[in-house]
């Protein structure tokens, strides 16, 4: 079974964002990069996967400029068999609809039988790529998945997404589009073998022309970022307890119009 | 020149840091109180291939190099010195001279399963009256036929309880001194080999410290590593190496230490304004970060100059003198930032400070490090 694993490089979860000169875009010096973290159960669940079925190949797959590959190489050192990077100026302001488009053109031509990805990436939250690629390609799309079991001859996968209370059951007809949640296992560190042995496993360059694409404008075009307000100090209601209670609710209601 | 880690380099330390902070950081109290050898986490650091990290991939290791292994063990030592000297002496002072002196049957049977980490090893030098004074050694090697007979005890040894492998030095000849040294591999429950206390310590507590008995214990000749009379050779070249992981060891628990003083001056405030902007506090801090890069940046270096197969012998040293007084010191000084709360266990950086002084014993006390660097100096 062949696997496609759709990720993003972002900046660490632990980054202290501070916009750029340029204020359409945040200031990236000094960010240490890695592969979001939902990615990071898509890939743990393919390999995982593959193992399970003793067979296949797990194909990682991302956009992006050249510190991309450092991502693409941390999903080799996890166990991915090879991986293919979209790396093109002509996708420099690519917005999630050309992504998924760039996307959809190489899982074409690979053909795989499955694509798993995050349900968003951490930095700009969008958590469209997955739902965009699974239009593009035609084919079927479960987000959120919690868990998965693909029947025996990969012809279909049963998954089960969150929802408010529980999981919803869905049946999806082979090649489908996952998007993982939080939950769905909990991602291997790299061992040491696999992260010398990924320097010997081919990162493939592909630009927009290989795919036969030129990529639009982008549809979605950032006007400006800013920084959120600083938040106002909280309020310490002092004296007697029932007094503080009865202050409490007033401010609730009549203040900050709560309740 | 450009100081940059390679990019397995980089991957190692984010893999090592994000277990050691994930896994290993949240028991390393309880551990430590409890003196309770981790089992669970070891196996699991032997699985990610943190326990024979130099020795190639034939031989059960992971392939990789000096660098590799100096950034992966300080990031195991910032969450757990206990774990750190574990991963060093497995690393270090079993697989390293297996590796270096053992002949191919002997790494397939003796190293392989260290360096995947299915089993520990350790390295019995130390004997009551053979400390620092290492020539001295008092277990002696009897041949006979096809077997050896070893008689004496290792006193001090790390991991002496838990390894299933014990690379130990004894005289196979007397009159020739240190020259007369030999090593040999006895395995777990050989017959007359037996492991008689395990000692109750100031730090590292969640490691095993054990006092190692060979009574008329006999060991088969092909479990000798190396020509008879190279022992001595092989346990100063093994210490070397050894020294290099005790210096990252001890930048670990430097920065372990460092960082949660950094953590307390920008919460804690006195005198109306957070603590790190009193000064007294501050140049502490400064201080530390200064010390530990040095220590870090000398414990590198030894580490690169071992990769490129040069002369380290005095860098090792160095490194391992200045990172073990800088571990001693900036633990030392994260007590005193933490002020009272610091000499509570709560506040963990007291197990640093507790931690940190045996850097400056074990493997060569600090003393001993500025013979060999003298010694190196004056050649």
């Amino acid at each position: 079974m062949k696997i496609v694993v759709a990720i993003k490089q972002v900046p660490d979860t632990a980054t202290q964002v501070k916009i750029g000169g340029d204020p359409k875009a945040i200031d990236t010096a000094g960010i240490t990069w890695i592969v979001s973290p939902y990615d990071e159960f898509a890939i743990e669940e393919a390999l995982r996967l593959k193992e399970k079925r003793g067979q296949g190949e797990v194909i990682a797959v991302s956009l992006g400029p050249d510190r991309v590959k450092e991502a693409l190489r941390s999903a080799l050192a996890m166990g991915c068999d090879r991986a293919i990077h979209l790396n093109d100026p002509a996708w420099a302001n690519a917005d999630t609809l050309a992504t998924a488009q760039a996307l959809a053109a190489v899982i074409k031509q690979e053909q795989p039988a499955l694509v798993l990805c995050g349900r968003q990436a951490i930095d700009d939250d969008m958590g469209a790529v997955g739902a965009q690629l699974a239009e593009v390609l035609g084919w079927p799309c479960a987000s959120w998945i919690m868990e998965e079991a693909v029947d025996a001859d990969a012809k279909s996968v049963r998954v089960g997404r969150q929802v408010e209370g529980g999981l919803e059951v869905f049946d999806l007809p082979l090649p489908a589009v996952l998007s993982a949640q939080k939950g769905l296992n909990e991602p291997r560190y790299p061992t040491l073998k696999g992260i010398m042995g990924a320097k010997k496993k081919e990162i493939k360059d592909v630009k927009a022309g290989d795919l036969g694409l030129t990529p639009a404008a982008p549809q979605v075009a950032v006007k400006n970022l800013e920084a959120l307000p600083a938040r106002p100090p909280g309020r310490v209601i002092q004296g007697e307890i029932k007094d503080a209670v009865k202050e409490l609710v007033r401010a609730l209601r009549e203040d900050a119009k709560a309740i | 020149m450009r100081i940059e880690l390679t990019s397995e380099q980089q991957m190692i330390r984010a893999m090592a840091a994000e277990f050691a902070q994930e896994h290993v950081a949240p028991i390393a109290s309880e551990i430590d109180r409890d003196a309770r050898f981790p089992h669970e986490t070891v196996k699991r650091m032997g699985e990610l291939g943190l326990l024979g990290i130099m020795v190639p991939e034939q031989w059960g290791g992971a392939g990789a190099d000096a660098v590799s292994y100096v950034v992966a063990l300080e990031e195991i030592a910032k969450a757990c010195a206990s774990h750190a000297v574990v991963m060093s002496v497995n690393n270090s002072l079993y697989c390293d001279p297996l590796w270096k002196y053992g002949t191919d049957e002997q790494r397939a049977r003796f190293l392989k399963p260290v360096a995947a980490g299915h089993a520990l090893g350790c390295f019995a030098l130390t004997e009551p009256e053979a400390g620092s004074d290492a020539r001295n050694q008092h277990t002696v090697a009897v041949r006979d036929g096809e077997n050896y007979v070893l008689t004496g005890r290792k006193l001090f040894i790390s991991t002496g309880r838990e390894a299933s492998y014990a690379l130990v030095f004894a005289q196979t000849d007397r009159d020739k001194a240190h020259r007369g040294i030999s090593a040999f591999v006895v395995e777990k429950g050989a017959p007359g080999f037996s492991v008689s206390k395990t000692e109750d310590k100031l730090g590292i507590r969640a490691s095993d410290t054990a006092e190692l008995v060979f009574d008329a214990c006999r060991v088969p000749a092909a479990n000798r590593i190396g020509e008879e009379g190279r022992g001595f050779h092989i346990a100063l070249a093994t210490l070397d190496g050894g020294r290099v992981g005790i210096a990252a060891q001890a930048v670990g628990i430097a920065a372990g230490a460092y960082e949660r003083s950094v953590r307390y001056a920008r919460e804690r405030k006195a005198f109306g304004v957070l603590i790190g902007e009193h000064q007294m506090v501050g140049w502490m801090l400064a201080d530390m970060a200064t010390a530990i890069d040095g220590a870090r940046l000398m414990t590198l270096k030894a580490a690169s100059l071992k990769d490129a197969g040069q002369p380290y012998t005095k860098e090792a040293a160095m490194a391992k003198l200045f990172a073990a007084e800088t571990a001693m010191k900036v633990a030392t000084d994260a007590v005193q930032v933490h002020g009272g709360f610091g000499f509570i266990r709560e506040a963990e950086v007291e197990r640093y400070f507790r931690d940190a002084k045996i850097t400056q014993i074990y493997e060569g006390t600090s003393q001993i490090q500025k013979l060999v660097i003298a010694r190196e100096v004056l050649k």
